[in-house]
């Protein structure tokens, strides 16, 4: 039977964040069959380890066909190295005998998974689509969203990151767990790595965010204003409707550029890719640029005042409109 | 002090794909400029050298096309360059690692090696970290504020939810960028005549001791992103088209 290793992230209470439930999929492989291992990085805190080790995380974690969850604490300063996180993450892969290990293309995914392969010396597949973990390949993007590319891993131990809502979410069936035994059991395992660091590089410090606000490149749903904002101030207007939605705010290019957004919530091209299922773009014309950075997304609406915008020949639904209109009418019709 | 570069040669980021065959692409069509993140990594290095004196050497291992790459490197203020030449567009990072490593510690030591924090085409987000890896240096990545204090760097970068993570880390480093980091000059006409006279350094991989071209991850296949074919357009009122537009999505849709 084949085995899969999956870095979990947890949110600071020590829920398990959402995204993970796509990436635990994969995890499970084409038949659905694999021994999947959930591992977490213990950074200290009991209280987000109590969370992930209560009765409903563990069950979030069995429906998701986790049989085994590994906390990894080390010797040396876990919380503030990254490398000492990678190489604990290699040195559990390797005590577990992992014939793949799976993680959120993440900020932090996206880091600790580049490291851990250049430490471990085996390719990696960064920001996957979609994994084939018997055949060793998986689907990415290439040129920015213009292609996908399939891409052959020669490898012991298969390593990718995963596009966060990317591989749909499933849970294992009734079936599957009765004949495993499982009945939301998970064997908790106390891992401790013997990783030290020379201390060459060292976190000092979170500057926290307004942390009310959803994360971008996670969230399920994406509301994004163009240029047609015309104003910082004008985001209110998007950030009422976010809140009725439950979603994440985004800006274009030409809206950071304008001074109208920050960078942090840029998406296309040399912003943030994003995938979620509902994308909402405001005032966008569709540069082929932005929708480098989305055009992934399950459900994308367009809404726009120019029939000719190009957004309307590449999205699902569309609204010719003054998104000043449209906007508040749709916060309301919401609530 | 003394900084490199890594710069990749890649399409513009507005040129349209065209494939060739089973897993390449038509690139005499395609304008080729600096890899977008990398010309963060040129800024920096050009304004610390401004700043503390030493030189900025730009490096890529690529085709002969690339030559225009580092040209434009060298517009924005780098002193010279070093091209590994290869025959193939996508390299394994691993491979390009060992490759950068190699050229590098031939020429000497840095104090800091700036690259992208991923190139935009193969989108592969490993080369700094697999750089780092073989020099033995360590390495940060996505950052986009940057301090350099001696031989120690502080580095931010964002981790999500608008969060910001702040590390230290000593020199010499590996620093991957990103957007926000500065804003990279527009080189001016004397600039652009001066660069085509700096120095470019071309050498093979066999200079550098290296046999042959060895791939870890092969692309076997590229195709083109599907596109949608146009929207279904929602008329009526505006008050009309909401309502419709959350029935669609709620119950056509089931994503609401």
């Amino acid at each position: 039977m084949s085995r899969t290793g999956v870095l979990i992230e947890i949110s600071d209470s020590g829920r398990i964040k959402d995204t993970i439930c796509g990436v635990l999929t994969a995890a499970r492989g084409r038949d659905g069959n694999n021994e999947v291992y959930a591992m977490v990085i213990h950074t200290g805190q009991s209280d987000q380890m109590d969370e992930l080790q209560s009765a409903a995380s563990i069950d979030q974690m069995a429906l998701y066909g986790v049989g085994k969850l590994i906390v990894i604490t080390a010797d040396g300063d876990l919380a503030n190295s990254p490398d000492i996180q990678s190489a604990s993450i290699v040195a559990a892969a390797k005590e577990y005998q992992f014939n793949s290990l799976l993680g959120l293309a993440s900020a932090s995914g996206r880091d600790l998974f580049a490291r851990a392969a250049a430490a471990f010396n085996e390719p990696m597949a960064s920001d996957c689509i979609s994994v084939d973990l018997e055949g060793k390949s998986a689907v990415k993007s290439h040129f920015s969203g213009k292609t996908f590319a399939t891409v052959q891993l020669d490898c012991t131990t298969m390593i990718a990151t995963i596009r966060p809502n990317a591989v749909e979410p499933i849970k294992v069936s009734d079936s599957q767990i009765a004949a495993k035994d499982a009945s939301y059991s998970i064997e908790i395992i106390n891992f401790k790595s013997s990783a030290t660091s020379d201390g060459r590089i060292k976190k000092v410090e979170v500057k926290k965010g307004s942390s009310s606000k959803l994360d971008l490149t996670e969230a399920p749903i994406i509301i994004t204003a163009g240029r047609a904002i015309k104003d910082a101030a004008n985001f209110k207007m998007i950030e009422e409707c976010a809140e009725v939605l439950g979603a994440a705010i985004g800006a274009s290019r030409a809206a950071v550029d304008a001074g109208f957004a920050p960078h942090s919530i840029q998406v296309g091209q040399t912003g943030k890719t994003v995938s979620p299922k509902v994308y909402i773009a405001c005032g966008i014309s569709g540069a082929i640029q932005h929708f480098a950075g989305m055009k992934t997304s399950k459900v994308i609406v367009g809404i726009n005042t120019d029939p000719d915008a190009p957004i309307f020949s590449k999205c699902d639904y569309g609204i010719l409109g003054d998104i000043f209109e449209v906007i508040p009418a749709l916060t309301k019709a919401l609530k | 002090m003394k900084i490199f570069v890594c710069i990749k040669s890649v399409p513009d980021t507005a040129a349209t794909i065209k494939l060739s065959g089973e897993s390449s692409f038509e690139d005499s069509d395609c304008k080729f400029v600096i890899n977008p993140y990398d010309e963060y990594g040129i800024e920096e290095a050009v304004t610390l050298v401004e700043k503390n004196g030493g030189e900025v050497v730009v490096i890529t291992a690529g085709r002969a096309s690339a030559d225009g790459a580092l040209r434009s490197a060298m517009a924005i203020g780098a002193n010279r360059a070093i091209h590994v030449k290869t025959e193939e567009q996508f390299l394994d990072s691993s491979f390009t690692a060992k490759v950068l490593k190699a050229a590098i510690e031939r020429d000497g030591m840095p104090d800091i090696i700036f690259t992208g924090k991923n190139s935009v085409d193969t989108e592969g987000f490993q080369t700094p970290y697999r750089l780092a890896a073989e020099l033995g240096f360590p390495v940060v990545n996505e950052i986009s504020k940057l301090k350099i204090n001696g031989d120690k760097a502080v580095a931010e970068r964002e981790i999500g939810g608008g969060d910001r993570e702040v590390l230290e880390i000593s020199l010499p480093a590996v620093i991957g960028v990103t957007k926000g980091l500065n804003e990279p000059r527009y080189p001016k006409f004397p600039d652009i005549m001066k660069a085509k006279k700096k120095p470019v350094n071309l050498i093979t991989i066999s200079d550098l001791g290296i046999d042959e071209l060895f791939s870890k991850s092969r692309l076997v296949k590229l195709e083109s992103a599907p596109e949608r074919s146009g929207a279904k357009m929602i008329q009526g009122s505006v008050e009309a088209q909401v309502k419709e537009l959350i029935r669609i999505l709620k119950e056509d849709e089931k994503v609401l």
